[in-house]
C-alpha cells in the first residue's frame, strides 16, 4: 500500500475516532483512505485551519484526531497550531503534513519540519510506507503521553510509494474518560492564561529531548565503512543505505527534538559525519550550533528530492574519489515557447515539453479563450486546474500565490494602479473549491472598499486538481452522499456584490460567456460570474456523443486550436502566400473522438461549420 | 535476456502521459511481483500527472528493496506507451536493458499549436543510442480489439517473457484483477495481452 494509505490505516488501528482535511497533492489520499473505515468520523473541511481546528476539538473531547494537508496546508492552520500547542492535547492529535520536495504540484517548495521547531513540537520522520503506519500510531501514544500535538512530516517519497507493509492488527478502542473538561486556564488563551501555559510548553520540550536521546525511534544502523557515518531522516535514509550499505548511518525517527549526543558519539567514531535531510539544512545548523563538525548542503542539493545518484558522486567529492558523471534524473523540458527544444546536456536527448494540459472538454476551456481574446486585462488567478491558463495557447492569467489570493491581488492592483494602467480591465479567477477556502474573505474586502474587479469564479462542483473529491458545491460529503448543496449568488449578494452583477453562465454556451465578460469588465464595480458545468473528472459529468472535422469544409484557419482541447489535433500545416503577398500558416485538424465527449465548445469557434457530430457514433 | 541485474533488483520503468494507465499497469507489476513474494517498492509522481503531462511510475522488486526510483542507468526495461516519452527516458536503461515501445503518436497541444515539433523517428534514435527496441503499433492492436484503453494490457503482454517470472503468471495477474471489477472484460483483455505477446515476438 501507499505511504497515504498505511497512515490512514494507522490511524484507524490507533483508534482515531476524527480525521479532517483539506485535499491537497500530495497528501490527499490520506483522507480518501480514512473515510472508507465507516467507524471513523471523516470529513473534507473547507480549508485547512478549519481542518485543524475541528481536530482540536475532537481531542479537547477526549478522541484521538488526525488531520492532513499538504505543506502549504499548514501555513493556513499555523494559526491554530501556534496557540494549541499551549494548549495541549487530551485525545492523541496528529498533525500528518505532506512536503511536495521537487514541487510536483504546488506554488513553492517548504520543509514542515521548521514548524516543530517554530510551535515547539515533536516531528515523526517515516521513511516508507510501513514507517508511515507504524509511526503514526506511535505518534498518538506520543502526543497523549506528552500532552502535545504531533507533527507527522511526510514527503512525496512516503505519500505515493508503494510498499509492502505488515498491519499492526485490530482497531484499539481508545475513549479518554471524562469527556470535555472545562479548564478555562488552560483552554481560554487569553494573555494572563496563555503566559502560565508557556513554561509548560519548554518543560514539555526537554522531556521529548530526553526521550529523543532514549527512543528506538532514533537508531544506529552499524556499517564497518567508518570512513563517513551518516545522520539521515525520512526518505533520505533509505537512499543513503541503498548507494552506502557499509557506512553507520543514525537515522532520525523522531527528528525533533534531535538526540544530540548521540550525534555527537557518532561523529566521534567516524572520520567525517554527513547529514542527509530533505529539503533544508535544518538538523545541520542544528548540529553546527552544538559544536559537532559535520557537512551538509555544502555538498548536498538545497532543493528538490535526493536519491542515490545524487548522493554518490557528492559523497565521492568528499572523499576525494573520482567522480564518474551520472546521467540527470529528469530531462529537463525546456521552457514554453522556446523557439526549438534544446537538447539536454547530460542525456543528449531532444524531445519537446510536454507541460500539464487542461482536461478534454474541461468547463474552464472556454473562459480561457475567451480572456485570451480581450485586450487590456490584468488577470489575478489562484490555485487549482485553472492555474493551467497562465499556459499555451491561452497566456490568460497574470498572477498565482496562494489560496484565494485572487481576490486581494485584484483589488491591489486596482487600488495600486499607475497612470500606465489607467484603462486596464482588473479580472481575478478562482475555483469554487478556493472560493470557499480563503477567497470569500477577499471579495468581502473588494465590495467593501469599492474595488473594481471582475470576479471569474468557476464552479466546477468538485476540487478538480486533487481528483475531484467533493466539497459543499458538490452537495456530496466525502462519502458521495447526499448534503447540503451552497449557493454561490447568495453567498456572493451577502457578501455584498449587487444583484444584477452577478451573472451565472454555462461555459460552453461562448457567446454568452464573451458578452457577460465584455459588459461587465466596463461596469466600474465589483461584479461576478459564476460559470456552472461540472468538472470532467465527476461521476455527474455527462459525455456526449463526439464530434469530428469534416476534412472538405476545414479551412485550416486554426481557430480551433486557440480552445486549447488535448482532443484536437493537426493532421497537416501548409503555409499559402494571401492576395495581399503576406505568407499565412494553415494547421488542418481533426478529433480524437476516442477523447471528445462532445462538450460543443470547439464547433463554435468554426467559421466554416467543419466540426460535425459523428456519424454513427457509439461510446464503449 | 535481462533478467536481474547485478544487485538483485529489478528495475521497471513505465513512461507515457496522464490518462493513458501508465500507473495501473505498474500497480499490476507490482502486485504481480509482490505475490509472487518480492520485496516490492513503486512510485510515480501523481497529482499534475492527470492532466495530460509526462507520467512515470517506478516498479522495483527483489530481496529487499531500499530507495523507491530507479537511478538512471539501472532501468533493466523500459515500457514507453508513448514513442517520444519512450525517447524522453531512455537514458533510465541500463546498458543492455529493454525498450518496449507503443509507436502509437500522442502529441501535446504546445506541439499541435506548432511551439515545437515533434520528433522525426523516436524509434529510430533510441537504436541509435544502440538501445535494443522493441517498437509496434500497440493502439491499432487496441482499437482492432476494440477499446483504446486495452493498450495497458497489450503492453504488458508484450513485455511478459523479459520478466524474471512467467508471462502466465503475469496474465492471470491481469485476469483475476479484471475478473474482481469488470468481469466482462475477462476475455478481450486475454486476447489483448496475447496479442502483445506476439507482436512483441514478431518484432524481435
Amino acid at each position: 500500500m501507499s505511504g497515504n494509505e498505511a497512515v490512514a490505516l494507522g490511524a484507524w488501528t490507533a483508534g482515531c475516532r476524527v480525521a479532517a482535511a483539506y485535499p491537497g497533492t500530495p497528501s490527499t489520499e490520506i483522507l480518501e483512505y480514512a473515510s472508507q473505515h465507516r467507524d471513523m468520523y471523516t470529513e473534507w473541511s473547507i480549508n485547512e485551519k478549519v481542518s485543524l481546528e475541528v481536530a482540536i476539538g475532537a481531542s479537547l473531547a477526549g478522541s484521538r484526531a488526525l488531520c492532513a494537508m499538504k505543506h502549504v496546508g499548514l501555513n493556513v492552520a499555523s494559526d491554530a497550531l501556534m496557540t494549541q500547542t499551549l494548549v495541549g492535547v487530551k485525545g492523541g492529535l496528529v498533525i500528518a503534513v505532506a512536503d511536495d520536495v521537487g514541487l510536483s504540484s504546488s506554488q513553492n517548495e517548504q520543509d514542515s519540519r521548521h514548524w516543530g521547531r517554530f510551535a515547539h513540537v515533536p516531528v515523526l520522520e517515516p521513511a516508507d510506507a510501513q514507517e508511515a503506519h507504524d509511526m503514526t500510531i506511535t505518534a498518538f501514544d506520543l502526543s497523549e503521553r506528552f500532552g502535545t500535538p504531533v507533527i507527522l512530516r511526510l514527503t512525496t517519497r512516503v505519500c505515493h510509494v508503494k510498499g509492502v507493509v505488515v498491519p499492526a492488527g485490530e482497531r484499539q478502542e481508545h475513549v479518554l474518560p471524562g469527556g470535555f473538561e472545562k479548564n478555562p486556564a488552560r483552554l481560554v488563551m487569553t494573555p494572563a492564561n496563555a503566559r502560565h501555559r508557556i513554561p509548560l510548553m519548554y518543560q514539555r520540550e526537554e522531556e521529548l529531548r530526553r526521550y529523543s536521546g532514549e527512543c528506538e525511534l532514533n537508531r544506529i544502523t552499524e556499517g564497518d565503512d567508518r570512513r563517513i557515518g551518516f545522520v539521515a531522516s525520512g526518505p533520505a535514509f533509505m537512499h543513503v543505505r541503498e548507494a552506502f550499505p557499509d557506512a553507520p548511518v543514525l537515522k532520525l525517527g523522531l527528528s525533533h527534538p534531535a538526540p544530540m549526543e548521540q550525534i555527537r558519539q557518532l561523529a566521534g567514531q567516524v572520520e567525517q559525519l554527513v547529514v542527509v535531510e530533505e529539503v533544508e539544512p535544518i538538523l545541520e545548523t542544528e548540529i553546527k550550533a552544538a559544536g559537532i563538525d559535520v557537512v551538509g548542503k555544502e555538498i548536498l542539493p538545497r532543493i528538490g528530492e535526493l536519491a542515490p545518484h545524487v548522493l554518490r558522486p557528492a559523497i565521492a567529492g568528499l572523499l576525494g574519489e573520482p567522480v564518474t558523471e551520472e546521467p540527470a534524473t529528469a530531462p529537463a523540458a525546456p521552457p514554453a515557447k522556446a523557439p526549438e527544444v534544446k537538447l539536454d546536456p547530460a542525456t543528449g536527448i531532444q524531445v519537446f515539453p510536454r507541460p500539464p494540459t487542461m482536461c478534454v472538454a474541461c468547463p474552464h476551456l472556454g473562459i480561457y479563450y475567451c480572456l485570451s481574446k480581450i485586450k487590456n486585462t490584468s488577470i489575478s488567478g489562484d490555485i487549482g486546474c485553472y492555474t493551467l491558463g497562465a499556459g499555451e495557447p491561452w497566456n490568460a492569467l497574470d498572477t498565482t500565490i496562494c489560496m484565494g489570493a485572487s481576490m486581494g491581488v485584484a483589488l491591489g492592483l486596482d487600488k495600486g494602479r499607475t497612470e500606465e494602467d489607467r484603462d486596464k480591465k482588473i479580472i481575478a479567477v478562482i475555483g469554487d473549491s478556493t472560493f470557499m477556502h480563503m477567497g470569500m474573505q477577499g471579495l468581502l474586502d473588494i465590495t467593501y472598499n469599492r474595488g473594481n474587479v471582475t470576479i471569474l469564479l468557476l464552479d466546477n462542483r468538485a476540487v478538480g486538481m486533487t481528483g475531484g473529491q467533493f466539497n459543499p458545491a458538490s452537495g456530496r460529503d466525502i462519502h458521495g452522499e447526499e448534503a447540503m448543496q451552497v449557493d454561490f449568488r447568495r453567498i456572493c449578494e451577502a457578501l455584498g456584490v449587487k444583484s444584477e452583477r452577478i451573472h451565472e453562465v454555462n461555459p460552453y454556451e461562448l457567446p454568452v460567456l464573451f458578452k457577460a465578460l465584455r459588459e461587465e469588465i466596463k461596469i466600474p464595480e465589483p461584479s461576478v460570474i459564476i460559470t456552472n458545468q461540472p468538472c470532467v473528472l465527476v461521476e455527474f459529468y455527462g459525455a456526449r456523443p463526439a464530434l469530428t472535422v469534416d476534412a472538405e469544409k476545414c479551412t485550416g484557419c486554426g481557430n480551433c486550436l486557440d480552445v486549447g482541447c488535448p482532443a484536437i489535433f493537426v493532421t497537416r500545416r501548409e503555409t499559402v502566400v494571401k492576395p495581399n503577398g503576406k505568407e499565412k500558416e494553415l494547421a488542418f485538424v481533426d478529433i480524437d473522438t476516442a477523447a471528445c465527449t462532445g462538450c460543443d465548445l470547439c464547433p463554435r469557434t468554426c467559421g466554416p461549420d467543419a466540426i460535425v457530430p459523428l456519424e454513427g457514433f457509439s461510446r464503449q | 535476456m535481462p533478467n536481474v541485474s547485478d544487485n538483485d533488483i529489478t528495475n521497471i520503468l513505465v513512461a507515457g502521459i496522464g490518462g493513458q494507465g501508465v500507473m495501473t499497469a505498474a500497480e499490476i507489476l507490482a502486485q504481480t511481483a509482490l505475490a509472487q513474494g518480492y520485496d516490492v517498492k513503486k512510485t510515480e509522481v501523481a497529482g499534475m500527472a492527470q492532466r495530460g503531462g509526462v507520467v512515470t511510475s517506478h516498479v522495483r522488486f527483489g530481496q529487499r528493496v531500499l530507495s523507491p526510483a530507479i537511478p538512471p542507468g539501472e532501468a533493466d526495461i523500459l515500457v514507453g506507451f508513448e514513442p517520444a516519452e519512450a525517447l524522453r527516458w531512455c537514458s533510465h536503461l541500463r546498458p543492455g536493458g529493454v525498450a518496449m515501445v507503443s509507436t502509437t503518436r500522442q502529441a501535446p497541444p504546445v506541439v499541435n499549436l506548432g511551439l515545437f515539433d515533434y520528433p522525426d523517428d523516436p524509434v529510430a534514435e533510441m537504436q541509435a543510442r544502440g538501445i535494443d527496441v522493441h517498437a509496434f503499433d500497440a493502439g491499432a492492436i487496441a482499437r482492432d480489439l476494440g477499446n483504446f484503453r486495452l493498450v495497458n494490457t497489450v503492453m504488458l503482454g508484450a513485455i511478459s517473457r523479459y520478466l524474471p517470472f512467467s508471462p502466465e503468471i503475469l496474465k492471470a495477474q491481469i485476469l483475476d484483477r479484471f475478473r474482481a471489477r469488470k468481469p466482462k472484460l475477462v476475455e478481450i483483455n486475454e486476447k489483448a495481452f496475447e496479442a502483445g505477446r506476439k507482436a512483441a515476438e514478431a518484432d524481435s
